[in-house]
């Protein structure tokens, strides 16, 4: 194989990567419209849906590895690779995280509401506009955009504890909502740690245009 | 490693020609980015200042400043003709054998300048062994082929041990102690390299220079070789040429990279620890190179 060809499959694993983040991105958004309309159908649409978005990361991931054995990748090239095997692992994560929202969707469905839903649609567009910018900047090889997308993570992470709180409360005053409240709690925890994972992608665009292997945003849970 | 007394460098009875120009310190110099060019913490064994060199009217290398740490496995990489095995041999003085060669700049080893009129360079070559490319052993037994430059240099002790020691420190002994008068040219490409390892190692070398020593060989060969260098490190300084990156990935703690101007000179463009060099070269050049874009 000439290097024209592993430029050409460097670049694919790369494109393979970013639209497994698409369907990540799908299923957090699914996800959450299913759980604010109470649509069972489109919830278990999320939940069938991650075997497709498993399968797709170990295919990337095989794909990575024979690049690795047949090409032996260096500098550049080699930390593209070990980055997309990171961020394959994480995107796949968030994907799972997406998948317990959609079950929780389809659990709550038949329970009468407990609230209007505000801040956790909130926190999936943040931590939506955290995923597609570090995916942007994985592909503008843009560290600086990167770390500003991981400073996101803490107002992710103020509306969590605000939903934490808010639910707290209807547990105490009435508690019959705590099985609802605590379905909501994980609805919210899962978002927390999709907006963590995240942080994780944006540590990696880092570590392939500086080389250098850094934590960017601590989360607080 | 003990400090090895460097006076014996220079015998009071030698005269030898200077090869250095003191004019060619006046070509132009093109100075690397600063920052891609290590300067490693360990003691250095070898300190290169602006050093030069023409082969007649052509440069082939220019302005070379870096050290090379003691103890330690440095790779010289870069593309053919770049001047990376003229730059190895200007370490033991082995380009004097040519004619019409010049040298500008300074080699210091152990703090004395090689290059100085009263440095003995059969002496150099002693303390600075070197193995070539091609496995070159003797047209002579296993035994002599190890033994001959003990020989040569007068040695008066045990040579049966010293033959010994030099086999298993070269990591033959074990194949071929029961057959030690066999012709050494009977032996595999692997094993004749290996014996010519040996033979370097016999004169009780300080350092030892490997110009590609695995391209004429298969790859169990090859890692074995690999395998010696690691071991041999702990004891001797070493400094390999190679065409093969993963071979100094896997075998060096530093690497330099050297790249050919239009003229034909060679720079030293970048030079760090091996992990820093094949995984986040500073030079756009070095990494050109090393990920098989170059040119």
């Amino acid at each position: 194989m000439t290097r024209t060809a592993f430029e050409q499959q460097l670049v694919e694993i790369q494109e393979e990567m970013l639209l497994l983040g698409t369907m990540v991105d799908s299923a957090i958004e699914r996800s959450i419209t299913a759980l604010k309309e109470r649509d069972v159908d489109l919830a278990r649409h999320v939940i069938a849906d991650d075997a497709r978005v498993n399968r797709k990361r170990y295919e990337i991931e095989e794909r990575c590895l024979e690049l690795i054995a047949r090409q032996q990748p260096l500098a550049g090239d080699l930390r593209a690779i070990v980055s997309v095997l990171y961020i394959i692992v994480d995107l796949e994560r968030m994907a799972d995280h997406a998948e317990g929202i959609a079950k929780i969707a389809v659990m709550l469905a038949d329970e009468p509401p407990l609230k209007p839903y505000i801040d956790i649609p909130r926190m999936a567009e943040v931590a939506r506009h955290m995923l597609t910018s570090s995916l942007e900047a994985f592909k503008d090889r843009d560290p600086a955009r990167a770390r500003a997308v991981c400073n996101l993570d803490d107002e992710v992470d103020a509306l969590y504890d605000q939903v934490y709180r808010e639910l707290l409360t209807y547990m105490v005053n009435d508690p019959k909502t705590i099985e609802r409240a605590t379905h909501l709690t994980w609805v919210a925890h899962n978002l927390e740690r999709i907006a963590d994972r995240v942080t994780n992608v944006c540590e990696r665009v880092v570590y392939l245009v500086e080389g250098k292997i850094s934590e960017l945003n601590v989360s607080t849970y | 490693m003990a400090e090895l007394d460097t006076s014996i460098l220079r015998p009071p009875t030698m005269e030898r020609p200077d090869v250095r120009d003191a004019g060619a310190a006046l070509a132009p110099s093109r100075e690397p980015a600063v920052d891609a060019i290590l300067r490693p913490s360990e003691p250095a064994l070898f300190s290169l200042t602006d050093l030069s060199f023409w082969y007649g009217h052509k440069q082939v290398l220019a302005n070379i400043s870096m050290s090379f740490p003691m103890n330690k496995v440095t790779a010289l990489i870069g593309p053919s003709g770049c001047g990376k095995s003229t730059l190895l041999r200007c370490l033991n003085r082995m380009n004097d054998l040519i004619r019409g060669v010049r040298v500008a700049g300074r080699v210091e080893y152990r703090g004395q300048d090689i290059y100085a009129r009263d440095i003995d360079p059969v002496e150099v070559r002693r303390r600075i062994g070197m193995v070539f490319q091609k496995p070159n052993p003797f047209p002579k037994s296993i035994y002599e082929n190890a033994a001959f430059g003990a020989r040569v240099n007068g040695y008066r002790g045990n040579m049966d041990e010293l033959v010994e020691r030099s086999l298993r420190q070269a990591a033959l002994w074990d194949e071929v102690k029961d057959d030690l008068k066999q012709i050494g040219l009977a032996l595999s490409g692997g094993q004749q390299q290996r014996l010519c390892i040996a033979r370097a190692l016999a004169v009780q070398p300080d350092v030892i220079l490997m110009d590609e020593p695995c391209s004429a060989l298969d790859p169990i060969a090859t890692l074995k070789i690999e395998d010696l260098i690691r071991e041999l490190v702990n004891e001797f300084t070493i400094i390999i040429v190679t065409h093969n990156m993963q071979q100094a990935a896997r075998v060096s703690d530093y690497t330099a990279f050297v790249l050919a101007d239009e003229a034909g000179a060679g720079h030293l463009i970048e030079y760090g620890t091996t992990h820093d060099l094949f995984t986040t070269p500073k030079d756009r050049r070095t990494e050109e190179y090393i990920t098989g874009r170059f040119g």
